[in-house]
């Protein structure tokens, strides 16, 4: 084995490349959960990302309006599951693989004369003065918008559920529906938005597959990563900070072991390929282990205002 | 105090298939204190929804303080000075007092004059309070003092109050009347809910009683005596438990220094339980509410495994023995939760009646259930209980409270327990099934069994238990025969003076 073939400045560079899409979904999908909505259709909604998001950016040429199309359009899709869900009280956990479905099988559809092609490159932020440190800048400070978009968001869902008002009442419709109902606020519509701004998250995240870290289309590209970021939701207690951790545990591990196939490491290649989800799930069960797991107590039970 | 503050006029609301409340009209006075009373279903719950504006009226209208009103959401009840103290449903666990306030006003202040705020009311209307705390960690006397605080804080004129009671210690209930008191002193009108006839004919200036969604009667209930009110409120008269002289026999249960950790956050743990139950007694344990009842119940249903030796069931010991076995053995219970507990609300009363029954009734045989011989416990216990169901076949979640409860109850009783233990038997229920319940009880006990009745009703626990004991923070108190007892020991037992020296501090 060769250790010193892997770069630690490439290294880093790339597991924060390769955490983004995940930390985008999850990130949204806590927002959601913490409404008191499980939506099982996190992958689906990637993948309608990623492909909506390559479609526009091919199309247009503009890796940000690939970006923003991407949002919009699993949003739109995340409301065909607020609709069924919180309207029409379909239960969510079947709801939400079907959602799944629904994205894997569109993605395809759409997907197909998109296949071998190339996108447009989303240009690196060059930030002056950081970005120039010797290791530190091209490490950490000389990636693409949506990579500091992704630590902001994480930044700001915490400070909202923390600090304001909305986030409050956010957080109360998740802890009982039945006592925010009798409070006065609009459960449903409260979800809703939820439920929206975890699809486009999600959507962004799919977006940042097919435009930044693959960047090409295929059919299936998301490969489980809506999976994962619903899982890191749970093992991080619903907590921004931890979903931070989790996603670049994950991502991380995910680079290393390639680079460790890469140099060629004796270990055999299926434990490689499976540690990323080991690790992950071990040391998020490690930290929540200890103290409140604050499980939303609404979470996933259907609303209904007659009881 | 002549001028009317809110008046209601032939108020009428059906739901599809019952008519909740039938042209109801009364009027609440500025600064007075009217209960509202009546059964389980007699349409207390919608009256108050539709002045909270959780419910439109079909037909009828409003007027407060002479203005019409007509309330489209509790936002704007609580504009117009109206507020509402709920029985439950209404505090977010997870959430701390101060976080709880703030999601009920309109324009909360910072969190830290919040507190400010909070301290002064709590300290003005006695209900001390730390703003800091997580609800999950307040006692039920202690949650409810968020509640009303929440009110207080926008300055109400009609204060609505749904079963305050029914939780608390006699002293904390002293504090709340207090509280109620000075409140009406200074202006606020009390609409107080409860089914309580002794409590009402203490504290309310008016009452005006409901059956089967029409008014019945508005009252002085200070000039009434509580049987004269009960019997306008059930409309035919109960009767009483008789009282019992048991010759108690053989120790059937014995629990030993019974000790488990809390089984979750919000849990309480079991401290060193030591006491035994004889043949043809009844034991009342009592306690405010999230003192180690249910983790009490669970320890002897068998739900939670507990050190060997611990719990004895006629001389064997059974600590390590599931539920399974524990039934088999003769030990039946019924939880405090009627729906998800006691009962599966999607399932058939039938198939409730399997769920414990199987066994001990032989309703299952290889494998399989005997669909007939179900049918028939259940119909039995319907038929012995008075269950009203429109069939066994009914959903057990569509039935009433009541009506559940006569069943889950009922369903253990006819399986001839050895030992019977049940958590808040008659909770939510009303007057007449209550007293079914009881006696039913009571003649369980004359047949020989040994029973264990938690709960956090004391008049129901002076009426039916020998001796008494009380559970705080999972210690339960020496047992006493209920005969040498005061109200004033039994609060005391109940550590409600341990309680309110906490609250003082804090």
């Amino acid at each position: 084995m060769d250790l010193s073939s892997i770069n630690p400045i490439l290294l880093i560079a790339s597991i924060m490349i390769s955490a983004t899409p995940i930390l985008l979904a999850a990130i949204g999908e806590m927002v959601v959960e913490k409404a008191g909505v499980l939506n099982l259709g996190v992958e689906g909604m990637m993948i309608t990302g990623a492909v909506v998001g390559f479609a526009t950016a091919v199309s247009t040429g503009s890796p940000t309006l690939g970006f923003a199309a991407a949002a919009l359009a699993s949003a739109v899709l995340s409301l065909s599951f607020g609709v069924l869900t919180q309207m029409l009280l379909s239960n969510q956990v079947a709801t939400g693989l079907g959602l799944t479905l629904v994205g894997l099988g569109l993605s395809a559809l759409i997907g197909k004369p998109y296949e071998g092609m190339k996108s447009p490159t989303m240009s690196k932020l060059d930030i002056p003065i950081l970005g120039d440190i010797p290791v530190l800048g091209p490490m950490l400070f000389s990636h693409d918008p949506m990579v500091y978009f992704s630590l902001f968001l994480v930044l700001a869902v915490w400070g909202f559920l923390k600090f304001t008002r909305a986030g409050l009442i956010l957080r109360a419709v998740g802890e009982s529906h039945d006592a925010a109902h009798a409070l006065g606020y609009k459960v449903i519509r409260i979800r809703m938005m939820a439920i929206f701004f975890g699809g486009a998250c999600a959507g962004l995240g799919g977006a940042y597959l097919s435009l930044v870290r693959v960047p090409q289309w295929t059919e299936g590209m998301t490969a489980g990563a809506g999976w994962i970021a619903l899982a890191i939701v749970v093992f991080a207690s619903w907590r921004a900070e931890r979903i931070l951790i989790g996603a670049y545990l994950f991502g991380g591990v995910t680079v290393l072991q390639l680079n460790l196939q890469a140099a060629g490491a004796r270990v055999p290649v299926e434990i490689l390929s499976m540690s990323p989800y080991l690790i992950t799930i071990l040391v998020l069960v490690i930290i929540s282990a200890r103290g409140a797991h604050g499980a939303p107590a609404s979470l996933g039970r259907p609303f209904h205002a007659s009881r | 105090m002549a001028d009317t503050l809110l008046s209601l006029r032939g108020l009428t609301k059906a739901y599809p298939g019952v008519v909740a409340n039938d042209d109801v009209s009364f009027d609440i006075r500025v600064g007075e204190i009217h209960a509202l009373l009546g059964e389980n279903g007699a349409g207390k719950s919608t009256l108050v929804k539709m002045i909270y504006g959780l419910v439109k009226p079909d037909r009828g209208d409003m007027t407060l303080g002479g203005a019409p009103y007509v309330p489209g959401e509790p936002k704007a009840a609580r504009a117009s000075g109206v507020s509402m103290v709920f029985q439950h449903f209404s505090l977010f666990e997870a959430l701390s007092v101060a976080e709880n306030v703030a999601l009920g006003m309109e324009n909360p202040p910072k969190t830290r004059d919040l507190a400010r705020q909070i301290r002064e009311v709590s300290e003005t209307y006695g209900l001390p309070l730390d703003p800091f705390r997580v609800v999950g960690t307040l006692s039920a006397g202690e949650r409810q003092r968020v509640e009303i605080i929440r009110c207080l804080l926008q300055n109400p004129r009609l204060l609505i109050m749904d079963e305050p009671t029914s939780v608390l210690t006699p002293q904390e209930v002293e504090i709340l009347f207090a509280t109620l008191r000075k409140l009406s002193s200074e202006g606020t009108a009390i609409l107080y809910i409860s089914h309580k006839l002794e409590e009402i004919r203490s504290l309310c200036d008016h009452a005006t009683i409901l059956r089967l969604g029409k008014k019945v009667a508005t009252c002085t209930p200070a000039e009434s005596t509580a049987r004269e009110l009960g019997e306008l409120m059930v409309g035919s008269s109960f009767a009483a438990p008789v009282a019992r002289a048991h010759a108690s026999g053989a120790v059937l249960l014995e629990v030993q220094n019974l000790s488990l950790p809390a089984p979750g956050a919000f849990g309480t743990p079991l401290r060193d339980i030591s006491f035994s139950v004889k043949a043809g007694e009844v034991l009342g344990l009592g306690g405010v509410a999230g003192n180690g009842q249910d983790e009490l119940l669970a320890a002897l249903s068998g739900e939670r495994l507990s050190p060997p030796g611990s719990v004895t069931l006629k001389g064997e010991d059974v600590s390590r023995a599931g539920p399974m076995s524990r039934r088999d053995a003769g030990l039946l219970s019924a939880p405090e939760e009627r729906l998800g507990h006691a009962a599966a609300p999607a399932m058939s009363l039938i198939e409730n009646g399997v769920l414990t029954a199987a066994r001990r009734e032989g309703l299952v045989s290889r494998g399989f259930v005997n669909w007939g011989k179900a049918r028939k416990f259940a119909q039995s216990v319907i038929t012995a209980f008075d269950v009203r169901t429109p069939s066994p076949m009914a959903a057990a979640g569509a039935l009433s409270g009541g009506n559940l409860q006569k069943f889950v109850i009922g369903r253990e009783i006819l399986q001839r327990p050895d030992v019977l233990v049940v958590n808040q038997p008659t909770w939510g229920v009303d007057a007449a099934a209550a007293a079914a319940i009881r006696q039913a009880l009571l003649d369980l006990a004359a047949k020989g069994a040994a029973i264990i009745v938690i709960s956090q009703d004391l008049d129901e626990l002076m009426e039916v238990s020998d001796r008494f004991g009380a559970l705080n923070e999972g210690r339960l108190s020496p047992l006493r025969p209920v005969s040498e007892l005061n109200m004033e020991q039994i609060g005391l037992m109940m550590g409600g003076a341990h309680d309110m020296e906490v609250a003082h501090v804090a």
